[in-house]
């Protein structure tokens, strides 16, 4: 395994020369970060793994063209999120994500249904194999535009910010989408643990 | 749970992503928590949707990192193959 280095060292100059050894550093700067966005994403490695290498072989074509205003990781999480798309739709006959695009600037149709209090459940219990395993499931039945969001902000932990920059999106935008997948998130967490509540009771 | 009291649940939702991710102002802070001191089932949403973030965060550590073989396989599509031995730590 190689650990993902400090993001600060990597020249841009020495990058827009063709230099290889410097781009073999930001391959193993941030190839980590963009495999696990891929995994997340796609649900298979061999799928993260082709978003990985096209990412990179992108990347290489497209040097010339990053004007730098945003972070080279940034940067790359955007041609990540796009190749994403590419393998996501392939052999779809028909994109359907966007869906819920319509509903996407409101926060009207987001209330609450679940009110069981998980919240005091000890840690190890939701930190299970099972609770874990509860909370993957909820994170890829997301709708795919939220997901996105949600992967970038909450799991790749980007800012609002970046995470706008790398989806295209505006940050009001974002932060809705991110708002709906947390609350989606929650109902969903909520059905599980509510269950898990109610068979202890009975067990008693 | 009085009338105007249940009124405010609705536009606590639009700052909630906020006030869990610690970014709302202060005064808006106090107007959340003197909600929740009074309406439970904002308070349980209040509760569980940080607790949803924590987990989030806590299941994505430690974060792991590129495995061997796909990094060579990813070197040698770049035609990086010369620079694959390991960085210098
Ligand atoms: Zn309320």
């Amino acid at each position: 395994m190689i650990e993902t280095t400090s993001q600060a060292d990597i020249s841009l100059e020495a990058l827009r020369t063709g230099d290889h050894a410097e781009f073999a550093r930001l391959v193993d700067a941030y190839s980590a970060p963009i495999y696990r966005l891929g995994l997340r994403m796609l649900g298979n490695e061999q799928d993260a793994e082709d978003v990985l290498q096209n990412t990179f072989l992108s990347a290489l074509t497209h040097l010339s063209n990053f004007e730098g205003r945003s972070s080279v990781l940034t940067w790359l999480y955007r041609i990540a999120v796009n190749e994403s798309l590419m393998v996501m739709r392939r052999g779809k006959s028909e994109v359907n994500v966007d869906d819920t695009e319509s509903s996407d600037e409101t926060i009207e149709d987001l209330s609450p249904s679940q009110f069981v209090d998980w919240g005091a459940l000890p840690e190890d219990e939701l930190l299970s194999a099972e609770g874990k395993q509860a909370l993957d499931h909820a994170i890829q039945k997301l709708p795919e535009n939220l997901r996105m969001v949600f992967l970038l902000r909450d799991i790749q932990e980007l800012s609002i910010k970046d995470t706008a920059e790398a989806l295209g999106l505006t940050e009001s935008n974002v932060k809705v989408r991110l708002l709906r997948a947390r609350l989606s998130l929650r109902e969903q967490l909520s059905i599980y643990y509510g269950e898990r509540i109610n068979q202890e009771k009975t067990n008693d | 749970m009085t009338e105007s009291t249940h009124s405010n649940c609705k536009s606590l939702l639009g700052s909630l992503s906020d006030y869990v991710d610690g970014e709302l102002g202060a005064e808006l802070c106090r107007e959340i928590e003197k909600h929740i001191a009074e309406c439970d089932d904002c308070r349980i949403v209040v509760d569980t949707t940080r607790k949803t973030v924590d987990l989030v965060h806590a299941s994505n550590h430690p974060q792991a990192g590129l495995p061997d073989e796909v990094r060579d396989r990813l070197f040698k599509r770049l035609n990086l193959a010369d620079y694959l031995k390991p960085p210098a730590q």
